[in-house]
């Protein structure tokens, strides 16, 4: 295998990464955002059981995104967490309290419940602003000289980046309403479905305000666009797939349809990023190819990680959620 | 000097970070290793109160586990934000043997982790016994690939410069160089003797007490007969880290050793309050020869001092002098309590020796201060070099970093920090008080979960 085809493998596995983490961990920030919505004692249980087997799972996609950065594309990793030093300080303190309130909160007296419920969905809340910050970051442009970032600790405190905090925010509370519309029991599941047409209408409002800002903001990457024609299979397929996603929010039976269409729409959105990326990886500023470690690297993590160990990874996950599929949420 | 610029904060900042995310994996990989051993005992023998000292040291290991993943998680982020320098430069070497960390950690979860923690019930007994053993294997990697990052900045080698970036040559080298032969067995080592400790620490406590006496005495002889074998190999694995140093970074050496101008033979200061300033040890307590023997073997060899290096060159030296005696102060605490334990527990007497439980007791951190020692002594002695002789420290330093920046994360990581340990620290200290009959029919995961932040660790569970 040459050195190309070691990059191509090792941007696909990225991709893939960042795309299993965004779902998996989606829905189960998402119910930790919903959990700030709901009073209810009895619902604001069975929401943290609903996701309590998996969270943990889910979020290691996170730290093998960051380790697959570092030794594949190290300029990369170094270059973004520059950039992003605040927010990658909010998203850690966040994911910190987020973790320990699933037992804090059951441990504690009912003094100190409020402040693990509180750290709870308020920390879901600020990781996923923080990465669809970080996605707008990306998307305004990161200033490089040097293989260095060259830009000030605010980059990402601009009304692009924001909105696209809360478009995410949007979109994994639609997610975690989703997964709760079938994993939930009736009162429970009820009000999922109103979160979820909620949460989907955000998200189509702030995309779609996105979208103009976007054509604003960097007309050239309007222009790209227009010679990529195919990239704009994207946005059609995730406008069938949000149409199809309304129709199905209208019944209020238990479905795994909804968190298959909303799966739909992420997938569609990240394809139409990534399709307008390419060859970049920070837009404007790094390549894949420049970015990409040395050919002796790429084929030291391909033999151990990339050939033994990610395939054992994916068909653990899948099974264990095959596993969980169908059992309801408070035998827990 | 010491100007709170954005790289000695991001130096204070990395050091607190890994000094508590250490605490845990320590604890934890020697624990995976003493349940693996407990069960085992069970599987062969039978004996029930084997099942309740397993049962018990779980709980306590999930607990631990999940604190070493949160602040694990903390540490994977770091060399972006604030070692951009190292990680740019370096990346292709770090990124790799971390990235190798993640992945063999993530399989060891997710596959063995669930049946440990849950399956008891689920499983044939070998296969459960398979599970214990495969997790105790995976922390043991997972430390392996650490310390391979950690051994190669010590001393780089099997790398090549092209461009100003620091490849990979030959992974071999850099993968199982001899520093790391040396250097992955003394903290696997170091694990281990800690948790030993802490056994027996928990163990006297509740013999003073006069509570769960057949789990207790269990405990004390397994552990005080682990670590009475280990600790000589320790005190020798150590020999061989300070070989290294000696060979391959001789300014540490002489900040150990308090060593400002060369001598021939040398003599070895035992104790005394160097002053880095004029080159004086005040209080000395010195042997003659004795430095030359330590070193090299000989009674009259030369040993370089401090003043043999520019400035710009040498590191500290009240910091790697001192922690350096702490943490071989420790070995001896150690060897003293497993051998007296040890003949104690000869005698049969491990029960009436009141004194023994209570010195047991107070011994309790004896591990963990070594190790911390341990690390102080080798990250500290390295200094001005992140990658020793290539990357100095302030160029591994993030370029876009503001010291604003930095005290903030600082102070929100103390303060962090501070609240998330006292309480996971106050829940592992009521298990530990509490001792092993507290605790529901074991194998029933759901039935009292310590911390399902650490239960949860498994994605398996039901
Ligand atoms: C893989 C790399 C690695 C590993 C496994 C460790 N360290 Fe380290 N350490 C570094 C990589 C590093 C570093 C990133 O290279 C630092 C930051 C600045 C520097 O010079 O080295 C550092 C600095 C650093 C300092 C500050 C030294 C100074 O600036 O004077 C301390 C006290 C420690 N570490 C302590 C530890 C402890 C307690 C560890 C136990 C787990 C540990 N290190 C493992
Ligand atoms: C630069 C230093 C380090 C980094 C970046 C780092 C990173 C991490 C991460 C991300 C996790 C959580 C993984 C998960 O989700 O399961 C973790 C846990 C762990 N780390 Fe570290 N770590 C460092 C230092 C060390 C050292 C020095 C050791 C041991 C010698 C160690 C041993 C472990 C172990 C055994 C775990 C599993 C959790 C536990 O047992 O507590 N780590 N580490
Ligand atoms: C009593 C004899 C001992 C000697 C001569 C000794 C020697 C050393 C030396 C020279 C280093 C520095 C290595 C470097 O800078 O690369 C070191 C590091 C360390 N020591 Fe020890 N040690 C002893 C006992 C212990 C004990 C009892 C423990 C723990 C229970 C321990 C834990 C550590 C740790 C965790 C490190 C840092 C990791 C490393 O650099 O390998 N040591 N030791």
């Amino acid at each position: 295998m040459d050195h190309d085809t070691l990059i191509l493998f090792w941007v696909a596995v990225l991709g893939f990464a960042i795309l299993v983490y965004g779902l998996l961990d989606g829905f189960d920030l998402g119910v930790g955002m919903l959990f700030g919505l709901s009073q209810n004692g009895t619902d604001r249980d069975a929401m943290q059981a609903a996701i309590a087997p998996s969270w943990d799972g889910n979020e290691t996609w996170l730290i093998l995104i960051g380790t697959v950065l570092f030794g594949a594309f190290s300029e990369v990793y170094a270059v973004l967490l520059s950039a992003l030093y605040i927010p990658v300080l909010l998203l850690l303190i966040g994911l910190i309290f987020r973790g320990v309130a699933f037992e804090f909160r059951k441990q504690s007296g009912a003094a100190m419940r409020p402040v693990w419920d509180f750290g709870f969905w308020a920390g879901s809340g600020v990781v996923a602003f923080v990465q669809g910050a970080a996605i707008g970051t990306m998307i305004t442009g990161v200033p490089v000289v040097d293989r260095h970032y060259a830009g000030g600790s605010f980059i990402w405190l601009k009304p692009f980046p924001i909105l696209c905090g809360i478009g995410l925010m949007a979109g994994y509370a639609l997610l975690g309403a989703c997964w709760l519309i079938r994993r939930g029991q009736d009162s429970l599941r009820a009000r999922a479905f109103l979160w979820a047409r909620r949460a989907a209408t955000g998200m189509v409002i702030t995309l779609g305000v996105l979208a103009a800002l976007a054509l604003v903001l960097r007309p050239e990457a309007a222009a790209t666009l227009l010679e990529r024609p195919r990239a704009m299979v994207f946005p059609a397929l995730w406008a069938a797939v949000v149409i199809a996603l309304f129709a199905s929010l209208r019944s209020e039976r238990r479905s795994a349809f909804p968190f298959l269409l909303t799966a739909l729409s992420f997938v569609s959105a990240f394809g139409f990023l990534a399709a307008a990326f390419w060859p970049w990886m920070i837009p404007g500023a790094v390549t894949v190819a420049d970015a990409a470690s040395p050919e002796s690297s790429l084929r030291f993590m391909f033999w151990g990680a990339g050939l033994f160990a990610l395939p054992i990874i994916i068909i653990y996950t899948a099974v264990i959620y095959r596993v969980f599929r169908t059992g309801p949420v408070t035998t827990y | 000097m010491a100007e709170f610029d954005a790289t000695l904060l991001s130096r204070i900042q990395f050091a607190f970070v890994i000094a508590f995310h250490i605490i845990f994996p320590a604890f934890t990989i020697g624990l995976a290793a003493w349940l693996a051993t407990i069960e085992a005992a069970h599987f062969f023998t039978g004996r029930p109160v084997y099942r309740r000292v397993f049962d018990f040291w779980l709980r306590v290991f999930s607990i631990a586990f999940g604190m070493g993943v949160v602040t694990g998680v903390v540490m994977a982020f770091q060399f972006g934000t604030n070692w951009a320098g190292l990680a740019e430069r370096a990346g292709s070497i770090q990124g790799p043997l971390l990235g190798y960390e993640t992945f063999t950690a993530f399989m060891m979860e997710a596959t063995f982790l669930g049946v440990v923690l849950f399956g008891r019930n689920r499983v044939a007994p070998w296969f459960y016994l398979l599970a214990c053993i495969c997790v105790s294997l995976g922390t043991l990697l997972s430390s392996f690939w650490i310390l391979a990052n950690n051994s190669w900045m010590q001393v780089p080698v099997g790398h090549k410069l092209v461009d100003g970036r620091i490849v990979p040559d030959d992974w071999l080298q850099i993968v199982l160089g001899q520093v790391q032969l040396v250097r992955w067995p003394h903290m696997v080592l170091a694990c281990f003797l800690t948790t030993g400790m802490s056994v027996v620490a928990t163990a006297s406590w509740w013999l003073l007490r006069g509570r769960h006496r057949d789990e207790a005495l269990v405990s004390m002889r397994w552990s005080l007969g682990l670590m009475a074998v280990l600790i000589p190999a320790q005190m020798f694995v150590g020999h061989l880290a300070g070989d290294i140093v000696h060979r391959f970074q001789p300014a540490k050496f002489a900040a150990l050793e308090a060593r400002f101008e060369t001598q021939q033979p040398a003599s070895e200061v035992l104790i005394a309050l160097p002053d880095p300033d004029t080159g004086k040890n005040l209080y000395a307590i010195e042997i003659p020869r004795l430095g030359s023997l330590i070193a090299s073997g000989t009674l009259d060899s030369r040993e370089v001092g401090l003043n043999t290096f520019p400035p710009q060159d040498r590191p500290p030296v009240l910091l790697p002098f001192f922690t350096f005696r702490i943490m071989v102060g420790m070995g001896f605490v150690l060897l003293g309590i497993a051998w007296v334990g040890v003949a104690l527990a000869w005698r049969g007497a491990l029960e009436r020796a009141r004194w023994f439980q209570i010195l047991g007791l107070i011994c309790f951190p004896a591990g963990f201060v070594a190790v911390l020692a341990g690390w102080f002594t080798a990250e500290v002695g390295r200094q001005p070099w992140a990658i020793y002789g290539i990357l100095r420290t302030a160029d591994a330093v993030t370029p876009s970093l503001v010291t604003m920046d930095v005290a903030l994360s600082l102070l929100a990581y103390v303060a962090v920090y501070g609240i998330v340990y006292s309480f996971g620290l106050t829940y592992i200290f009521r298990l530990l008080r509490d001792g092993p009959r507290d605790f529901a029919a074991p194998g029933d995961g759901t039935a009292k979960r310590p911390m399902s932040l650490a239960a949860a660790t498994a994605p398996g569970r039901e």
